[in-house]
């Protein structure tokens, strides 16, 4: 489909270093989080603005996410998830808007997110807990047979996070932008089938407006739970279970 | 049979998965409406909860649907 297509951007200059359209939204994306940061935090008045509440609000979400659920050694990871947590919903809300580019509907940018989460787990917990943290792959109170069974499914189950955490962001955004082509066409053809279809075609119509609020409300919530797993699995790597 | 049904019938197979889908998300939410209804004071933290295991659920559905496009379109 076109719209997942990728294309060089920026004309000429675009094409000689492979800058594709992925790219531009990445770095538009940049733009707007750090302009509503950098805008917002500006005026540094004591009642804050509209601009200035927002970037607070954000700033504030973030940080007791991370409080809560990493616990107080939470503050160190801050700027990481926070930076990670505005990629993808910038990503994700810039995707909605027509003739965007959403650059997380490309099972490589997820991909490359999770692998980044997932080296960061592993290497906060060798570094905290040394070899002790291979202790994380062996249950408590478990007869000493059954850990045949058990420790492998324990590492498989840490490695399949990887394949979990991007498949669900990957295939959250595709499915979504996919099923609004299949109603849009839907649409058109059933339009085009006669004038008795008209009323039915303006019901689909309809559906299809209600699905693109039903895509900002999957945007939010998938790069909340990105989020949100990248601090259990930092909790997990930190406190070993 | 030829691959072309075969590819279709197995597009379909792989979104039973959905079925299960559907009982988890009704499970999630009736709880939900259970625990709001015994204590309304909890509502916004459970809430959060409710939405990120939809979200969780959700996900599961959309692996069935990427198995289904990968039989049928790679």
């Amino acid at each position: 489909m076109s719209q997942f297509q990728l294309h060089p951007a920026l004309g000429i200059v675009g094409s000689s270093v492979n800058f594709t359209n992925s790219n531009l939204f990445m770095v538009i994306a940049g733009a707007l989080i750090l302009a509503l940061l950098w805008l917002g935090m500006r005026p540094r008045a004591m009642v804050p603005g509209r601009f200035q509440s927002a970037a607070e609000m954000s700033y504030e979400t973030v940080m007791s996410m991370c409080v809560d659920t990493i616990g107080p050694e939470g503050r160190a990871y801050f700027p990481f998830v926070f930076t990670l947590f505005f990629f993808i919903l910038f990503g994700n809300l810039l995707g909605v808007w027509p003739f965007d580019f959403t650059f997380t509907s490309h099972i490589v940018v997820t991909l490359a997110l999770t692998m980044l989460v997932m080296v960061l787990t592993t290497y906060v917990g060798l570094r905290t807990h040394r070899m002790h943290w291979f202790s994380y792959f062996v249950p408590q109170g478990v007869p000493k047979v059954l850990l045949v069974l058990l420790v492998p499914i324990e590492i498989l189950s840490y490695l399949s996070r990887i394949i979990s955490l991007s498949v669900r962001l990957f295939a959250n955004m595709m499915a979504g932008h996919v099923m609004l082509e299949v109603f849009g066409a839907f649409v058109v053809m059933l339009a085009g089938a006669g004038a008795i279809f008209w009323v039915p075609s303006a019901l689909t119509l309809a559906v299809n407006v209600a699905l693109i609020g039903f895509e900002f409300l999957v945007g939010t919530l998938q790069a909340y739970v990105f989020a949100i797993l990248t601090c259990i699995y930092l909790h997990d790597a930190i406190h070993l279970h | 049979m030829d691959l072309a049904s075969a590819k279709e019938i197995g597009a379909g197979l792989a979104v039973i998965a959905l079925s299960g889908v559907g009982v988890g998300i009704g499970y999630i939410f009736a709880a939900l409406v259970n625990s709001v209804a015994r204590n309304p004071a909890a509502r916004d933290r459970v809430f959060g909860l409710a939405i990120l295991g939809f979200a969780l659920t959700e996900a599961v559905a959309l692996y069935a649907l990427v198995i289904a496009f990968i039989i049928l379109f790679v």
